[in-house]
Formats: C-alpha cells, structure tokens, sequence
C-alpha cells in the first residue's frame, strides 16, 4: 500500500512502509549507499510527516521484513504483547512522540509499555524526534541487571574495562586491568577482544580474569568476546565462563553472515546460565550491535539501517542479557560518515534499546577513515551520560591498540562523573572504596605504589 | 599539579597507552597533545594523496614491468562513502588490462591505496623487494604490478580475472590506527573473479618494520600462494603453517619442505 503525502502542489509517494522509514530517517552513508536515502531535503520532511500519521497498529500488520523468512520477525511479532500495547494502541507515529514526551509517560508506565512495542515502531518514532527528545524520553527509561553487581539503577553510569593487547599477551593484559581498576573503571565487565581465536589461548585470557577477580574480590564479571560457539567449547572444557558474547544483527540473514541463529545464541544462554556463576543474578549475555551490520551483509531487505540496528535490540532482549552495546561509529563512514551522523545514531540507538527494555550501552567510537575527532566523541559521551546511557567503554587512553579505533578511556569516565555526578554500580563503588582506590566521595585517592593490585601485575609479568 | 602513576614501568608490556597520570579527572597536557599528534598522523595517512607514478618508478627499478590502473570511485570522498566503486575497474583500466593479457600468469601482482597511501609508500617497494626471489625460486609467472588508485581488496578479483591470472595478490594500505598509521595488508585470493568473499581470501597483515617485518611477510606469502596453487584454494580452508619451517625463528632459504603437507 503506497503512502502519500502532499507538500504545496506537490505530492510524495511511498511505495511502502519501509520506503516511507528510510526516507524519513535522518540522512546518512550507509542509506545512501543501499540507495534507499531521501533524495531531496524536503523529501526527507514529507516522509517524517507522513510517517507521523501511521497509526502505531500498522506495525503489527505490516512486517518491514517478511515473516516466511525472517525469524527475527516471527520473533518480534509472534512475542508481541498485546495487553501492554493497549494503552498506546489508538495513537499514531506522531501522537506516540508527544506521549513519550508528556509528564504521562513515567519510568513505570514505560517500563510496563516495553513488551508492547516493537522495534520497528520504536524506530519510527525516533525518525522525528530531535537530539533533545531521544535524550530526554531514554532517560525516563530504567533498565536494571544483574550478575555479580547492579547495573542501570538511577544516578549511575558503568564502565567496561576493555585491556586488548595486540598478542594478548597476559602481562600486557594484565597491565590494562590494573590501569582500569586503579582509574575506577570496571563495574559493567571486564571484556577482552582477543587477537587470536585459539582456545588455549582464550582459556588463559579467561583464567588470567578469573584470578584477579577472585584473588581481589571484584564485584564484577568477566568476558572474552569471542563467538558463541567458542564460549560454548570452552564452557564444555570447564574454562570459567561469566558472560557469553557475540554480535547480534537484525535480521536472520545478517545473523547467518555472522554464524548464528536464535537457536545458538539459546544454546549459549542456557549454557552460561547452567554455570549459576553470578551472585546476585543470571543476566549472563553480552551483546554488541551496530547501525550498517546488516547492509554490510547484503541482508538489510530494503530496510533503513536505523530501523535493522532497532530489530537487533529485540534479538538481545530474548535473552536477557547483563549488557548490549552499540559500537556505534566502528563500522566506518561508508555507513555513519562524520561526527554528526555518529551522534546522531548513538542516541538513536540508546533510545531505541532503552525503550525496547535493554540494558543499553554505547561504545562512543569512530575510526581514523571517519569525519570525526575527540571533540565529537566528548560531545556524544557527554549528551549519552545526560540520557543516562548504561555503560560505556574504558580503554587507556582511549586508543585500541588491537583493533585500532578510538573509543573512550578511563579519564573520560572520570570526566563525566564529575560533571553530572554519577556513581558507579554500588557493589564496585564500596570495592573501590574498600581498596583505597576512591575516596567517599568517589574521587579517585592519590595512587599508591604499593597497591596490592600492582603485586598481581608483576607476577605476571616476571 | 600532575597526578603520576606509579605504575609506569609497566607500560613496557603493552602499547596501550597506560599510566598516563591525570590532572583532576583529566588527561595532562602532553598526553592531550601526544594523542592528537598521533591522530593527525594516522588521518593524514588517509588522506595523503596516493603518489602512484614514484611508486610505479620505484617498483620498475626492481625489475617488474608495471601498469596503473583505477577504480571506479573517482575522488578519495566518494571513496569512502562507495565501497562498492572502490571494488569496480574504471572502464578505460578494464580495457587496458583486457588488451595487455595474453598468456596465463600464476600470480596477478596488485599494489592498492587502500585506506592508507602511506602505508604503500613506505612498505609496497621493500615487501615486493623481499618477494621477489621467492618468485625467481620458484620460477611463478607473474603479471606486471598493477599499481591501483581508489582501490579496495576486491579490486583484485577482476584484476587477475582480466588478467587470466591463477591467483591474485593485493598489497593494500590498512586502515590506519593511532598506533599504526602505516602498516601494509596482503590478500592472497585463489581463481579471482568479481564476487568472491573475504572468507575465500588469506590475509596477512599488520606488515611493517614494527609487526611483521618485509622478509617474514614475503615467506609467509609464498608459502600460502605455493599451497594454494597446489591444492587450488585459499581462504578459511587453508590455514597457515609456515611457521612450522621456521629456523631459529627465521625463513628457510626455500620451500621446498611445504609439499608434504
């Protein structure tokens, strides 16, 4: 069924629901090179105002990708809760945006209305709401996990250790560890991208995690980010597993692209949760996505980038995991092309995951081929914590040294904390503060050279 | 005023940038200015104009004969946003390559821009240098380097394809990371033609003084492209085992133990 909308003496045509979304959606790259993007400026405001007419059931009847040979969809509307869709169930694209902006939609009544929404509707809202109104209504959103610590409770931002070493190296990885811990970083994971996909070697790196967490008593978890399968035959081996990770796409050919289906990331959930390693949960996934991953693989269906990335959060939601995370300007500027469209995205998909229900975190992050720079990653970090984003990446020095991008580091996370007050994950934060690490009020203490931390260290590296 | 960290001496086990101290919350000024140092280097990698003529030079004087070729993405701006012109010929290096063919080679020679122009400029000479009696030892035929401007690996599928070549190497500038801004990618793809995947491909990267050095990355190659052209594949089928011929941790001086495998 074609959309239509007229402008002056001027009528827009949409062919169909997703052309009317992708010509909505604010421009970028990657859109532009499925050529599915807006072709004029006012082509793209006649869509958003078109699209702001759809009554929000169209979502349910109208599959943007089809049902017969997407599992992703039949996941999506076969697990779509009707009784919680029905207090928006009257409203279209547009009222739907003045509701999630109105003093009606309170942290509650989202958290209730998360289930009756699909990503796609969720998607189409975000396509006309500004900056302001994505950072506004995901804040309002509370999403709340747990493993060995509490994450996502109000007034607080974790952070994830990221300590890569081009070789993986246990010295050096171990060094990364330290750096983070001693700068206050940790609470949401301590997360490896290994170098190499050899089980020996990714048993060592879980084993090295394993021993500082237990020899210090560290509230928190630990992770290799290697696929699904992988944790799978390294659980069976009897390596000490915390969370399971993979990327997860949004559609069921992207996800073929990356080797899994809904019934291995099953396999893995149920395999993590058998463990019973969390303490004071069983949130035991890790999820990364991306806005580009699907297009990427040929296997986006005519749909704008945005709205596959919003599919992804529904994957992740379904198995209830600890974190998910946006690496939102990794892929390159053939999708997100300058610091504007990297913002642009990160709220979007912040927004999206948070109203979904999902832990959502940003890994605020470009590469050196990208029209960006520090300043635009200190603008979107600032704008996320002002959203009351998850979780965000600690790296040192914000330069990944293995997969050589730029994301944010350890003094970033102290930055943010100063400037809107936020604390860490309440378990991590009495920790550090049991260390001498911090002080009551959070602040780092002057460094001692003679942490035990720095012991740990140098046995690894003797 | 500057917070230091008395974990310094642990620095020496990772490059990550680690006990940078602080100021406040803050990075010190050095640190600040060192990264954008870093940063500025590794965007001018990117950028820096791709200087395929003193390349060209450079690699005749080596004993090759050589052409230049282009993708169909016109401008380093259109580049970027079109990966999928980057992977095309322009239609007047189509007909040139399509004129220049005429016997069958074993390996298509490709030396591509790719994402970082330093990186070619600095390791694509002493790379084919060390190469080059490999190919002698071996007696391969090889096409003339193919110096490619706006080019992305998969170029080389309908390069070696024009070229009735067996199989294709690309010798493409990296994307540059703030640590690396100059290090030189190899794929090695058996049978070339538009549409093979990267899972089709074998790769070597990470080729400078500072990771892998000219000698041990030409070993390694021709390893792989003499187990590829005898067992008629590349990819994730054909692991890399070279470092099982190793002598004290350095190449052997031929291949010919490789057949038994």
């Amino acid at each position: 069924m074609p959309f239509i909308h007229r402008i002056g003496p001027r009528s827009y045509v949409f062919a169909d629901l997703k052309e009317l979304m992708a010509k909505a959606t604010p421009l970028r790259s990657g859109d532009m090179l499925a050529g599915i993007a807006a072709t004029s400026a006012e082509e793209n405001v006649a869509a958003k105002m078109c699209l702001a007419e759809v009554p929000l059931k169209t979502f349910l009847s109208t599959a943007l990708v089809p049902y017969e040979v997407d599992e992703v969809t039949r996941l999506i509307l076969d697990g779509h809760d009707f009784s919680a869709f029905v207090p928006v169930a009257s409203l279209t694209v547009g009222d739907f945006r003045d509701y999630l902006l109105s003093d009606a939609a309170t942290p509650e009544t989202l958290a209730r209305l998360a289930y009756g929404l699909t990503p796609e509707m969720v998607a189409a809202v975000s396509k006309i709401m500004r900056n302001q109104d994505l950072i506004l209504v995901a804040k309002k959103c509370r999403v709340v996990t747990r493993f060995r610590n509490t994450i996502g409770l109000p007034g607080t931002m974790a952070v994830r250790l990221q300590p890569n070493h081009p070789t993986d190296d246990a010295a050096g990885v171990s060094a990364a560890i330290l750096d983070g811990l001693l700068y206050g970083c940790g609470d949401a994971v301590i997360g490896i991208n290994p170098a190499s996909d050899s089980l020996p070697v990714l048993d060592r790196l879980l084993k090295l995690m394993d021993a500082v967490i237990t020899r210090f008593d560290i509230p928190t978890q630990s992770c290799v980010l290697t696929h699904v399968t992988t944790s799978i035959e390294l659980m069976n081996r009897g390596a000490p597993v915390d969370l399971v990770f993979q990327s997860i796409a949004g559609t069921q050919a992207a996800n073929r692209s990356f080797g899994i289906d809904l019934s291995v990331l099953r396999e893995g959930y149920d395999a993590a949760r058998s463990l019973k390693r969390g303490t004071l949960g069983a949130n035991a996934m890790y999820f990364e996505t991306g806005q580009g991953a699907a297009l990427s693989a040929n296997a986006h269906h005519g749909v704008d980038q945005q709205t596959c990335e919003a599919r992804a959060y529904a994957v992740a939601r379904a198995f209830e995991p600890l974190l998910v995370n946006t690496v939102v300007g990794f892929i390159g500027p053939e999708y997100l092309y300058d610091g504007k469209q990297i913002i642009r995205a990160g709220l979007e998909d912040h927004f999206c995951g948070k109203l979904l229900g999902v832990p959502l975190g940003v890994d605020v992050c470009y590469t050196n081929h990208a029209e960006a720079d520090q300043d635009d990653m200190d603008t979107l970090l600032t704008l996320l914590a002002a959203a009351g984003v998850t979780y965000v990446m600690g790296i040192p020095g914000a330069d990944d040294v293995m997969l050589n991008y730029q994301s944010t580091s350890f003094h970033d996370a102290l930055y943010v904390r100063e400037v809107f007050g936020l604390k860490r994950a309440p378990e991590f934060e009495a920790w550090l503060q049991s260390m001498h690490i911090t002080g009551t009020d959070g602040r780092l203490l002057p460094a001692d050279g003679g942490h035990p931390l720095l012991g740990f260290v140098a046995e690894r590296a003797a | 005023m500057i917070a230091r960290d008395p974990w310094l001496a642990f620095a020496r086990h990772t490059p990550a940038r680690i006990a940078l101290g602080r100021t406040g919350a803050s990075l010190p000024t050095q640190e600040v200015l060192r990264f954008a140092l870093a940063h500025a280097q590794a965007r001018d990698a990117v950028h820096t104009p791709f200087d395929a003529a003193a390349v060209e030079a450079q690699v005749r004087a080596l004993g090759f004969e050589t052409m230049q070729i282009a993708s169909a993405a016109p401008a380093r701006d259109i580049y970027l946003r079109r990966p999928d012109l980057g992977r095309r010929l322009a239609e007047a290096s189509r007909a040139a390559l399509e004129t220049s063919a005429h016997n069958p080679v074993d390996l298509a020679l490709v030396v591509a821009d790719g994402l970082s122009s330093a990186a070619v400029h600095a390791q694509a000479v002493p790379f084919l240098a060390a190469l080059k009696p490999w190919i002698e030892k071996e007696k391969w035929r090889v096409s003339p380097v193919c110096i490619a401007s706006q080019a992305r690996v998969a170029l080389g599928d309908e390069v070696g394809a024009a070229l009735n070549a067996r199989a294709v190497l690309v010798m493409i500038g990296e994307r540059p990371g703030l640590s690396s801004p100059n290090s030189l990618g190899l794929y090695l793809t058996f049978a070339p033609r538009p549409g093979r995947t990267d899972a089709e491909r074998n790769c070597i990267s990470n080729v400078r003084a500072e990771g892998i050095s000219h000698d041990a990355a030409a070993f390694k190659l021709a390893w792989l492209l003499k187990e590829a052209l005898r067992r008629e594949i590349t990819g994730v089928d054909l692991k890399d085992e070279s470092d099982a011929l190793l002598e004290h941790g350095r190449p052997p001086l031929a291949l010919s133990a490789a057949g038994g495998g």
